[in-house]
């Protein structure tokens, strides 16, 4: 029955897919001649095609030349997929794994001490609510690096969610559970690590998901405003030379490899979960 | 007897303050209590009384508001390996499994111990319990109340605490396994040293497990009314029990207090009267009320004004 279901979703999904790339296709006007073109488009360059939205067919072709060759580099403007995507996962887990470093032992503190919460709660509901790019201009400015502050932003994004959840998790962690802790005379590193780390891991996992999701939103605005390698600044250049084609190639892959950092997250998220 | 026991409980109060700024509960106060070592005493009384404030308070995981236990000399201060504790809830990890449950508790218990001598201890208590067969493997969630009331009892009795503190270990499950798990619990218990305070809402159970039942009164205020010998002969079998000549006779004592007399026995007591050990009572010779040694006299005696 499950696997009926499954495969018959599949087949939705693909016959989506398919319907939705042939009436993207289809629509697709044919290329103008020029006698055709509007004052407007004279003004903007003349009859290049590639300024339009261009058709799937276009989309799979590039895809298939850049992910043969996904690691060339020919200088600044013109490195492959591959490498952009590579800058941009480098400073998304840099950043990231930086916050959890932080986030998770004050998640702790808060969790574990009322006294904690209460003092910095005003702090984290301030903070939080910022947007990550909002820190751009102080940190270029304090870090005078700007790989460094890309990497600052996504430190300063990522953390909330983790320090949140972990203290959320930690604080509701059963009482039970740590009266078997304490009759079994365990000290206090010890009852964080075998007892409520453990009951607590689903809800850190959550947060950990939610925080790498929000690292890749903000990765690519800031590539943008940063520029120089990484996936958002590939976008960026394609814009500027009016290569739609590979603009929608690079959104496809951004969304691939979202999904495919969400995946192991997932499964880490599986293998702490336990149910009461 | 001994000539000291091995646990004493001295003027205990608990009081727990009123969320309203009213008067705080006094769930009791000035209770004094002796058990001796290898004793299996059973606590009954009526739900909400208080049975489980006191056992949290033996368990050192409660703190009183004053008086003091004293075990094996010292002073119960916090928890610890030598009060082994099955709670009403069972309170096992979930997210380990049935084997890791047990071995956390031993692992605790001998630090320095080989993972192979673990495994060994955990499966002996394991096989006690009649866990040992593949279930073992398996996480709480996986097992059904039963089971998971037994990995419980081998978690405490594992690591071999000097007192074994049960709070309704059995009360969710059927007659059938309440059975099982009874008479695996008095097997484990009489080949060892161990000292067993055990609360329970069954009369039954009560005769059948305890060399003597407290007999505790409705709250506020609650007191052991009195501590009801059962010497019917061990090994008690459940079939032939019911045939003793004492047994419905402390049957009937303990269903009288629980039906009417702890409700009429219930409130504080005058000023300046203090309680000692509660009344020895022995329904079964001829509800001859004998007087126990006691630090203080059983009865009530108004202080000397
Ligand atoms: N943390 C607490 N704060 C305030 N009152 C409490 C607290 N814990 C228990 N009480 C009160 O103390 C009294 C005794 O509770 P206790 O849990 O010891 O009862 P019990 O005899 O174990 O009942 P049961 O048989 O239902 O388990 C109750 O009136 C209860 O409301
Ligand atoms: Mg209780």
């Amino acid at each position: 029955m499950l696997k009926s279901l499954n495969l018959r979703a599949a087949l939705i999904s693909i016959t989506l897919l398919f319907a939705l790339g042939g009436i993207w296709e289809l629509a697709t006007p044919k290329v103008k001649s020029a006698t055709e073109m509007t004052e407007y488009e004279k003004l903007m360059g003349g009859a290049d095609q590639e300024a339009r939205v261009p058709p799937p067919s276009k989309i799979i072709k590039l895809a298939i030349t850049e992910l043969s060759d996904p690691f060339y580099d020919n200088g600044p403007n013109d490195k492959g997929i591959g490498i952009q995507i590579g800058y941009s996962l480098y400073r998304v887990l840099a950043g990231y794994f930086l916050a959890a470093l932080i986030a998770i032992p004050f998640g702790f503190l808060i969790g574990m001490s009322p006294l904690a919460y209460k003092a910095l709660d005003p702090f984290i509901q301030v903070l939080r609510p910022i947007s990550p790019l909002a820190w751009m201009p102080l940190a270029l400015f304090i870090i005078r690096d700007s790989q460094a502050s890309a990497i600052f932003v996504i430190f300063i994004c990522s953390i909330w969610p983790m320090l949140i959840n972990t203290a959320f998790g930690v604080a509701g962690v059963r009482k039970d559970w740590i009266n078997v802790a304490r009759t079994h005379e365990l000290g206090s590193l010890q009852t964080a690590y075998f007892v409520i780390l453990p009951a607590a891991a689903p809800t850190i996992l959550t947060g950990m998901r939610i925080s790498i999701g929000i690292a890749w939103l903000v990765i690519v605005a800031a590539e943008m405003l940063v520029g120089g390698t990484g996936i958002g600044y590939y976008v960026w250049n394609e814009w500027n030379n009016l290569d739609l084609t590979s603009v929608i190639f690079s959104i496809l892959v951004i969304g691939v490899v979202g999904m495919l950092l969400d995946a192991v997250f997932a499964k880490v998220q599986r293998a702490v979960q336990y149910q009461e | 007897m001994d000539e000291k026991p091995f646990l004493e409980i001295d003027n205990l109060s608990r009081r727990f303050p009123s969320t309203e700024g009213g008067e705080p509960l006094t769930v009791f106060e000035n209770l004094n209590l002796d058990i001796f070592k290898g004793e299996f005493v059973c606590i009954l009384g009526h739900s909400g009384c208080g049975k489980s404030t006191v056992m949290n308070i033996l368990a050192g995981l409660d703190k009183s508001t004053s008086g003091a236990v004293t075990m094996d000399n010292y002073e119960v201060s916090g928890p610890s390996l030598d009060q082994g504790v099955v709670f009403q809830n069972y309170s096992l990890l979930p997210w380990l499994s049935a084997l890791k449950n047990v071995t956390f508790g031993v692992k605790a218990r001998h630090p320095d111990w080989s993972k192979k001598q673990v495994l060994e201890h955990s499966y002996k208590y394991l096989k006690l319990v009649g866990l040992d067969d593949g279930a073992e493997k398996r996480k709480p969630s996986q097992l059904s109340g039963g089971m998971r009331q037994r990995v419980s009892i081998a978690r405490a009795f594992a690591i071999q605490p000097k007192l074994l503190l049960l709070d309704e270990p059995f009360g969710a499950l059927d007659a059938l396994t309440r059975g099982t798990i009874q008479d695996e619990l008095i097997r484990i218990w009489s080949g060892s040293d161990q000292t067993v305070f055990m609360i329970t809402h069954d009369v039954d159970e009560a005769i059948l497990l305890a060399d003597r039942i407290l007999l505790m009164t409705n709250g506020p205020y609650a007191r052991i009314a009195e501590s009801v010998v059962v010497d019917i002969e061990r090994p008690r079998g459940r079939a032939e029990i019911v045939h003793d000549e004492g047994y419905y006779k402390i049957r009937n004592h303990l269903v009288t207090f629980l039906a009417r007399r702890s409700k009429e026995m219930a409130g504080r007591l005058e000023d300046g009267v203090v309680v000692g050990q509660p009344v020895s009572v022995n329904p079964a010779k001829e509800n001859l009320i004998k007087k126990e040694k006691t630090k203080t006299t059983p009865e009530l005696v108004p202080v000397a004004s």
